[in-house]
């Protein structure tokens, strides 16, 4: 029988039959995840649950990377609570300081993910990691608690839509537009309960940064998992990672989808996602002359050596409009060393932007560029909800990085092309 | 179980930053929590809830983060039941593993208005509009969430099997 992503990887997990979508099944996880958010949660729920050892120390990481460094006292505490949960379980993955970076590209940088896993987090962008085909979900931190005490989950085995991508990348378009494209077009409910399954002539093209950055947005259409086939691009980024003995993992031909959804990317305009969901697409021209407070380039969807790189070339020579905020926030220190290494600190900086530390912040609305009443920012981020990076009164634009760059510039939602 | 209270009703897509905001995120306890319920659409929202009343959504309620304080903030505000057209994936997770019972009603939400008095039986799937007489059946809670349910949460569950399992 031919099986996809999702089923093939969920099969090597369970002894149950992972044959069909709508079964139940019961999966040994490869890594357990959690942050300075859901994981004070998770050690109340496993405490309460009565268990005494994490199932593995090397298998559970916790990332403090939303309210880091430490926005209040509360903040602190829960930080606090995380690190001594950490020290008495010996858990071998803790991050919190100078080492700590936004969990989503932090785990893939360190070779903790990878190909074939079952991933779960407490924390909804799990699913990031089905960019190096992984099969990767969010859950709530008593589900993760769980999965500390007894090293699996359950899963019911999800459809799986293909989305099946062709043509050639426009300049300024990348990963991020492809997946605004997707969510545009079947709504932030389209994927509810499912997989979606990238692949197609033009996935080979794509970065491994690229597809991380679509598989990390397949919540935003209630996906449950964003999976892509495993290729010697693949197997590179996990070799350079310290990962050894993966190997390539495809869909079998003749698999079995709800749904095959086709993008031809030949012509695509770069793509902005207006207030307030993801799914409210609409190319970059139609928006022109919206008038910014901040920019924001960062994050666990586009806060990599890649999206920095594709900013500074927009920001090089260039000036940050007078008033307008611009914060970018290298998503981990390795990615900031790199930056440093290759002068793009030194660009943003002289155009104006503010550079910060390795945090989520702004993008949930924490801290570090929160928005004031009728206030109206572009990030780089992956949600635009009402309020969620401020005010409720204030409107999220999500694009990617060039256009974020650029619309900084001008003050106002701009095509990179028309600077 | 059986819950009599009036409907609250919120559209589609009410997302986790929307229940309860990122900015009380930094406690876990659920009456604070449930003090800024629904804080995300209008600040004083939470007010008309009384203990007990029922919240009806549209579609794909709870999107969003995973953040379980979204379902501790609805126990918080004394809602014990939520009635949708469908629910994001995690929250219906997590909902069913903090004790909160989801039921989902496809288009009969729609036969739910706002401040009509309901007769919610959540193991029949039955909801009594008793304001309009109408009744909306839905699907009875699942058998693999009933257990999770009936062996009193998640918590209990592992708690059972880490004392009898060997673990």
């Amino acid at each position: 029988m031919s099986h996809t992503v999702a089923e093939k990887i969920l099969q090597a997990h369970t002894s149950d039959d992972a044959s069909q979508p709508g079964r139940i099944v019961r999966c040994r996880v490869d890594l357990v995840l959690a942050n300075d958010i859901t994981a004070p949660l998770a050690i109340k729920s496993f405490r309460a649950m009565g268990a005494r050892d994490v199932f593995d120390r090397d298998r559970v990481a916790l990332v403090c990377d939303h309210f880091t460094p430490n926005k209040d006292i509360e903040s602190a505490e829960q930080v606090r609570a995380v690190r001594e949960f950490a020290l008495e379980k010996k858990i071998t993955h803790y991050f919190e300081g100078g080492d700590v970076g936004v969990e989503h590209a932090l785990l893939p940088e360190l070779g903790l993910v990878g190909p074939g896993d079952v991933v779960i987090g407490a924390d909804s962008h799990t699913c990031t990691y089905g960019g190096l085909g992984a099969f990767a979900t969010g859950m709530g931190s008593t589900d993760i608690a769980a999965a500390m005490a007894l090293g699996e989950t359950w899963f019911k085995v999800p459809p799986t839509i293909r989305v099946e991508m062709s043509g050639t990348l426009a300049p300024f378009v990348g990963g991020k537009d492809l997946i605004l494209k997707v969510i545009g077009g079947i709504g932030v409910s389209g994927a509810l309960y499912k997989a979606l399954e990238f692949g197609g002539p033009l996935t080979s093209e794509l970065s491994v940064e690229a597809r991380m950055t679509m598989a990390n947005m397949a919540i935003e259409a209630g996906g449950k998992a964003g999976l892509f086939p495993v290729d010697e691009k693949t197997l590179a980024y996990c070799r350079a990672a310290g990962r050894l003995g993966d190997t390539a993992l495809d869909a079998d031909p003749g698999a079995t989808y709800e749904r095959v959804l086709r993008i031809d990317a030949t012509g695509m305009e770069p793509q902005v996602a207006c207030p307030h969901l993801p799914d409210n697409v609409r190319p970059v021209g139609e928006l022109k002359g919206l008038r910014l407070d901040q920019a924001v380039i960062g994050s666990c969807t586009n806060g990599r050596i890649s999206d920095l790189r594709e900013a500074a070339a927009v920001l090089k020579g260039r000036k940050v409009k007078k008033n307008l905020r611009c914060v970018v926030l290298p998503a981990t220190p390795n990615i900031w060393r790199q930056a440093l290494r290759e002068g793009l600190i030194e660009t943003f900086m002289e155009a104006g932007c503010i550079v910060g530390p390795a945090t989520c912040g702004p993008c949930l609305g924490g801290h570090m560029g929160i928005l004031a009443k009728g206030e109206r920012a572009v990030a780089t981020t992956n949600r635009n909800f009402k309020g969620r990076m401020g005010s409720l009164e204030s409107e999220v634009y999500l694009s990617n990085p060039s256009v974020a760059a650029a619309s900084a510039v001008a003050g106002e939602i701009i095509h990179p092309a028309a600077l | 179980m059986i819950v009599t209270g009036k409907a609250h009703k919120v559209g589609d897509h009410i997302d986790t930053d929307a229940i309860i905001p990122a900015r009380y995120l930094v406690t876990t306890d659920t009456a604070e929590l449930g003090s800024h319920f629904m804080e995300g659409i209008s600040a004083d929202w939470n007010a008309r809830v009384s203990k007990n009343d029922v919240l009806v959504a549209g579609e794909n309620f709870g999107c969003g983060s995973s953040r379980e304080h979204a379902p501790l903030a609805v126990l918080g505000a004394g809602i014990p039941v939520v009635v949708a057209k469908s629910f994001a994936r995690i929250f219906y997770r997590n909902g069913f593993n903090m004790g909160l019972t989801l039921l989902e009603v496809g288009e009969g939400a729609d036969k739910l208005r706002d401040g009509d008095q309901l007769e919610v039986d959540t193991e029949s799937g039955i909801i009594r509009n008793l304001t309009t007489g109408e009744s909306v059946r839905c699907a009875p809670v699942p058998s693999s969430m009933q257990d999770l349910v009936d062996a009193g949460g998640l918590v209990a569950y592992v708690k059972r099997r880490l004392t009898t399992g060997g673990h």
